[in-house]
């Protein structure tokens, strides 16, 4: 069966194109949505089995990245989100996506808001390619990927920050730390390879069943070889990356 | 209250009129407000303020682009030889595509934006403008809602295109310039610089429109008067290209509300800075505004909800309507647009500037569905009048007439302008000027301002948003190296591509203009092929901003420019699609002196390619490979980067060789396509050395070179290193295809002049003797040593 993916749309979403087309060429059924259509009933999350929140700037992230949306979910959606939750079914932020689930509190523990993305070390918004490393984790969507992967961070907010070192060492203790920030040997540095000073180099994380996800870089824009900067140097021998695989490993999980 | 307020214009004498012009910022001359004077005279009224504006606004430099149109006699003269002639500008530039005659340039200079054919689905529309004066008063928010306005040309173009690529060039004063030597008034370069840069970055990120294409120029005449480019690439389907206004089709308003932001805009913009400029003429901005309905817009598009469509910029609902209302006729009931704020002049809707809004023609049984549509992502849409067929723009303000013109009046009735050109060409001389120490030199270039590494400028733009970019305006070892240009898979399902870049250079129009625009149409194609662009699919754009041009050496220079762009544009066989002129960039001082800038064109080149796969960039590959220089090299030193750090005037400028380098760059195309050629990067700026360093940047490789190889007649160091000359590429081969490449070559001025080598240095040979080695890591810091 194919999966339904809803991509959720709203004032100032930006990544929902290149995120509906990865999906779609991994196998989905995949859908923009506008948060309007769900809020009047026309659409229901519970219809589909994966909910994509892509990057953007949803509302201008005025006040913080993805505040508002953040709680127009908590306020509007959550009976719906709640339930998508308890069915074990999947959801997933980039970049401001990943700003959402954090701002929301359902990542990492469905709770209060617990973990923030501040504001980059550097002060401003930057667009660079980076290293990621695997780490060994709960989720099955990192599954048979090479031990470190690349594809390009573009925020002005996206330093990892907990609470306090109890809630980080209780996502480190989970394995709910799917990918960090390294260089090309894997060795977890300071600037430009953590683009934004995140701490203990965290980009990604999930939830303790590994079901949601979260994480700045961009999977969506780094799909083909023909994407990586250097493809012109490096004879990639496989036309699609290892974060496509990521794409066809959450379609699967449903097939 | 008295809303209309009537301006007696009757009774006025020449003086009067005038201060009339002066007094209400209209920015019309004599001659003009006499034509309106005529007008009303015959109609037996007097004029309200809001046609006086709305006059004002259509006949502006900016809307209608007099000087453009004008009738120029022009004296050129070149020694004891005069040349004399009569020239309309716009028609030298039309020419161009008209002579070439493409059936892929499917729509140019009438809409928005010119649009060339891709497939046989979807064209490509590019369109550049200018926002030099709102830049200048109000960085962020001018620079900005630069932005934001040309991407609303894209999405006006037609029914409307969806961006995919913006593109931004900048030339500021110098960032160090001294603050004490700041006239009053002026913001320094570099917090116009900050807040440019801050202002393209927030609206086009916010867009989600990647911006991977550009240049920063620096210059002490650009001090007070910034030019800041913004262009936008988007993609249409092919039968979404014709628009039509239908007689009973209602006006409708989409995105925005009306504030009194950007009143005068279309008339200041066309006037010099000066102290005392009201603020109220610089729009304000908020892209999420822009972001929304651009995102219902194209699905209603496609659902035919209405006919025609136009943005709202320069001139407000006065421009958007009246230009589409011109064959038919509009009324409008003012008093039905949303507005930010009560307390507005009917007047003042009717010009407002206010960012974010279209103009719709809507049928009046779709109208409510567009409404709801528009209202269900909740962007706000609303019907303020229709056309019919009255042959007037009538505007009514509860019920009061504000506005009651003839259409044809206000199109047509322009007084063409009668204006005077003269140019005096310059005796090029070479100037002997040797370097005292060269390997100084070449690191005092890779720091220049123009020359070094924009990498924290870039970086803050999304350059990838969309997932189209592959070849970014980074390449190689890190990304440190620097692109000619970028390539866009623009469909997710096909490897078709596009190819985007520029040229500019204003330092060669100080010599001669006409070569300028040769040297910047072939640098726009060069930087094109270099990453695999097919010289034969390339349109361009041209954008001229210049100083004072009501001085007659100005205008003339302006008038040598275009003629430069007509014949350099027909031998490469280029057609151009659109453009825009910005004129009077010029700041007068206290003390009266007239400071304008340098007249500067910026040429915007869109390639159209097969296969995204098969393109290039300009890294080092691999050690071992042959370094070529394909083309000649001369003694064009003139207003070179190797000139402007060592201070000295004169010289010659480059002189392009179409014929020459037309072949070449067929060639060039051919080896990219076959992957024969490994890197390429076009020798501009910097000469033949910059080039060189740039693409062992990229590499993190070194090389090795004999510069007495390079192919030329001049054989000074200098000369070989830093000349500026066209038509000339560094391509780098493996050993193993050698043959295959001097045979695609033939014929072909090519030198082999080293090979790429591990060792992380650059080690320059004449013949045996050993001039300089310098380590890499000197060569970066010195590239990136330029502190925004």
């Amino acid at each position: 069966m194919k999966p339904k993916v809803l991509i959720l749309r709203v004032a100032g979403t930006n990544c929902d194109f290149e995120t509906e087309w990865a999906f779609a060429l991994a196998g989905a059924f995949a859908e923009k949505v506008h948060i309007n259509q769900i809020i009047r009933r026309e659409k229901k999350v519970s219809d589909y089995q994966i909910l994509v929140i892509p990057g953007g700037f949803s509302y201008g992230d005025d006040i913080a990245a993805g505040k508002v949306l953040a709680n127009q979910i908590k306020l509007k959606l959550w009976e719906e989100i709640e339930k998508f939750i308890s069915q074990k079914k999947v959801i997933v932020g980039i970049c401001n996506g990943f700003q959402v689930l954090a701002k929301s509190g359902i990542l990492p523990f469905n709770s209060k808001q617990l973990i923030t993305l501040e504001w980059n070390d550097s002060g401003r918004f930057e667009d660079r390619w980076v290293y990621l490393k695997v780490e060994e984790n709960v989720s099955p969507f990192f599954k048979g990927l090479p031990e470190i992967i690349r594809m390009p961070v573009a925020h002005a907010e996206g330093k990892f920050l907990p609470q306090n070192n109890k809630v980080l060492n209780e996502i480190e203790r989970n394995k709910q730390i799917v990918l960090r920030y390294c260089d090309k040997e894997g060795n977890l540095t300071g600037y430009p390879y953590n683009p934004n000073g995140s701490i203990r180099n965290i980009a990604g994380i999930c939830s303790k069943d590994g079901l949601i996800i979260g994480m700045m870089p961009h999977p969506e824009r780094a799909i083909l070889k023909y994407h990586y900067p250097d493809f012109l140097k490096n004879e990639e021998k496989e036309e699609f990356t290892p974060s496509f695989k990521i794409f066809k490993n959450m379609v699967k999980y449903f097939s | 209250m008295n809303y209309v307020r009537e301006i007696d214009i009757l009774n006025a004498d020449e003086k009067e009129l005038i201060e009339i012009s002066e007094k209400n910022l209209l920015s019309l001359d004599i001659e003009e407000m006499k034509k309106i004077k005529e007008y009303f005279l015959s109609i037996g009224r007097n004029p309200t303020d809001c046609e006086l504006e709305c006059i004002a606004q259509t006949w502006s430099e900016h809307c209608y682009h007099k000087t453009f149109k004008a009738n120029i006699q022009y004296i050129e003269k070149n020694g004891k030889k005069i040349e004399k002639f009569n020239i309309c500008l716009l028609r030298e530039i039309m020419e161009v595509t008209e002579k070439l005659n493409y059936p892929w340039c499917i729509s140019v200079f009438k809409d928005n934006a010119g649009i060339i054919k891709i497939n046989e689905k979807y064209g490509a529309a590019f369109k550049v403008e200018t926002h030099n004066h709102p830049s200048a008063l109000e960085p962020y928010g001018g620079a900005g809602t630069g932005i934001g306005g040309v991407i609303r040309d894209i999405l006006g173009v037609g029914l409307g295109a969806k961006p995919i690529l913006n593109t931004d060039i900048f030339c500021f004063g110098p960032l160090d310039f001294p603050y004490e030597k700041l006239p009053e008034g002026v913001l320094h370069p570099k917090r116009i610089f900050r807040g440019v840069v801050s202002g393209v970055r927030d609206y086009g990120n916010r867009m989600g429109i990647p911006t991977a294409n550009g240049a920063i120029i620096f210059d002490d005449r650009y001090v007070y008067n910034c030019l800041v480019y913004c262009g936008c690439v988007g993609i249409i389907p092919v039968n979404k290209i014709e628009k039509k206004v239908n007689d009973g089709d209602l006006i409708v308003v989409i995105g925005g509300r009306t504030g009194r932001d950007g009143i005068h805009g279309a008339t200041f913009s066309s006037a010099s800075l000066k102290e005392n400029i009201p603020t109220s003429v610089v729009q304000i901005g908020n892209p999420i505004v822009e972001k929304k309905f651009q995102d219902v817009l194209l699905v209603a598009r496609d659902l035919n909800l209405y006919n025609s469509i136009t943005d709202c910029g320069a001139g407000g609902f006065s421009s958007a309507i009246g230009e589409m209302g011109k064959d038919i006729g509009a009324v409008v009931y003012l008093e039905k647009v949303p507005l930010k704020y009560e307390g507005l002049l009917p007047w003042e809707i009717f010009l407002s500037e206010s960012q974010e809004r279209m103009v719709l023609a809507v049928p009046e049984k779709k109208v409510e569905k567009l409404i709801n549509f528009f209202a269900s992502e909740d962007v706000e849409a609303t019907v303020i009048g229709k056309f019919v067929k009255t042959g007037k723009l009538t505007v009514y303000y509860k019920n009061k007439l504000v506005c009651d013109i003839d259409i044809h009046f206000l199109h047509k009735g322009i007084p063409k302008k009668n204006l005077r050109g003269f140019f005096e060409r310059k005796r090029e001389k070479p100037v002997n000027f040797k370097s005292k120490n060269i390997k100084e030199d070449i690191l005092k270039v890779l720091s220049s301002p123009i020359i070094s590494s924009k990498e924290e400028v870039i970086r803050q733009y999304d350059h990838e948003v969309g997932g189209r970019t592959i070849l970014k305006p980074f390449v190689g070892y890190e990304s440190r190296g620097v692109s000619d240009g970028v390539v866009l898979k623009p469909f997710y399902e096909t490897y078709e591509g596009l190819i985007i870049s520029c040229g500019i250079n204003p330092f060669y129009g100080e010599i001669d203009p006409y070569y300028m625009a040769g040297c910047c149409i072939e640098e726009c194609i060069r930087n094109i092929v270099s990453c695999g662009g097919n010289p034969e699919k390339i349109a361009i754009l041209d954008n001229f901003c210049w100083g004072n041009i009501s001085d007659e050496r100005e205008l003339g220079n302006l008038i040598r420019c275009v003629k430069g762009c007509k014949d350099y544009a027909l031998k490469y066989r280029i057609p151009f699609i659109s453009g825009k002129d910005s004129l009077n960039n010029y700041f007068k001082r206290k003390d009266g002196k007239i400071i304008s800038i340098p007249g500067t064109l910026l040429i915007s080149g869109i390639g159209i390619i097969e296969d995204v796969r098969k393109i290039c960039s300009t890294d080092f590959k691999k050690e071992g490979n042959i370094i070529f220089v394909l083309g000649k090299t001369f003694n064009e030193l003139g207003s070179s980067q190797f000139y402007r750090v060592n201070r000295i005037k004169g010289g010659i400028v480059p002189k392009p060789r179409p014929e020459k380098t037309l072949s070449l760059m067929k060639k060039i195309h051919i080896g990219i396509k076959n992957q024969l050629i490994k890197s390429c990067h076009d020798c501009s700026d910097g000469g033949l050395i910059t080039t060189i360093c740039e693409m062992m940047i990229g590499g993190n490789l070194g090389c090795k070179i004999d510069f007495s190889n390079v192919l030329t007649e001049e054989k000074e160091i200098e000369i070989v290193l830093f000349s500026e000359s066209c038509g000339r590429f560094v391509v780098e081969i493996e050993k193993e295809k050698l043959n295959e490449f001097e045979k695609l070559f033939k014929n072909e001025e090519l030198s082999q002049i080293g090979e790429v080598i591990e060792e992380k240095e650059l080690i320059g040979f004449w013949a045996n003797k050993k001039l300089f080695k310098i380590p890499l890591e000197l060569i970066y810091r010195s590239w990136t040593s330029l502190n925004f």
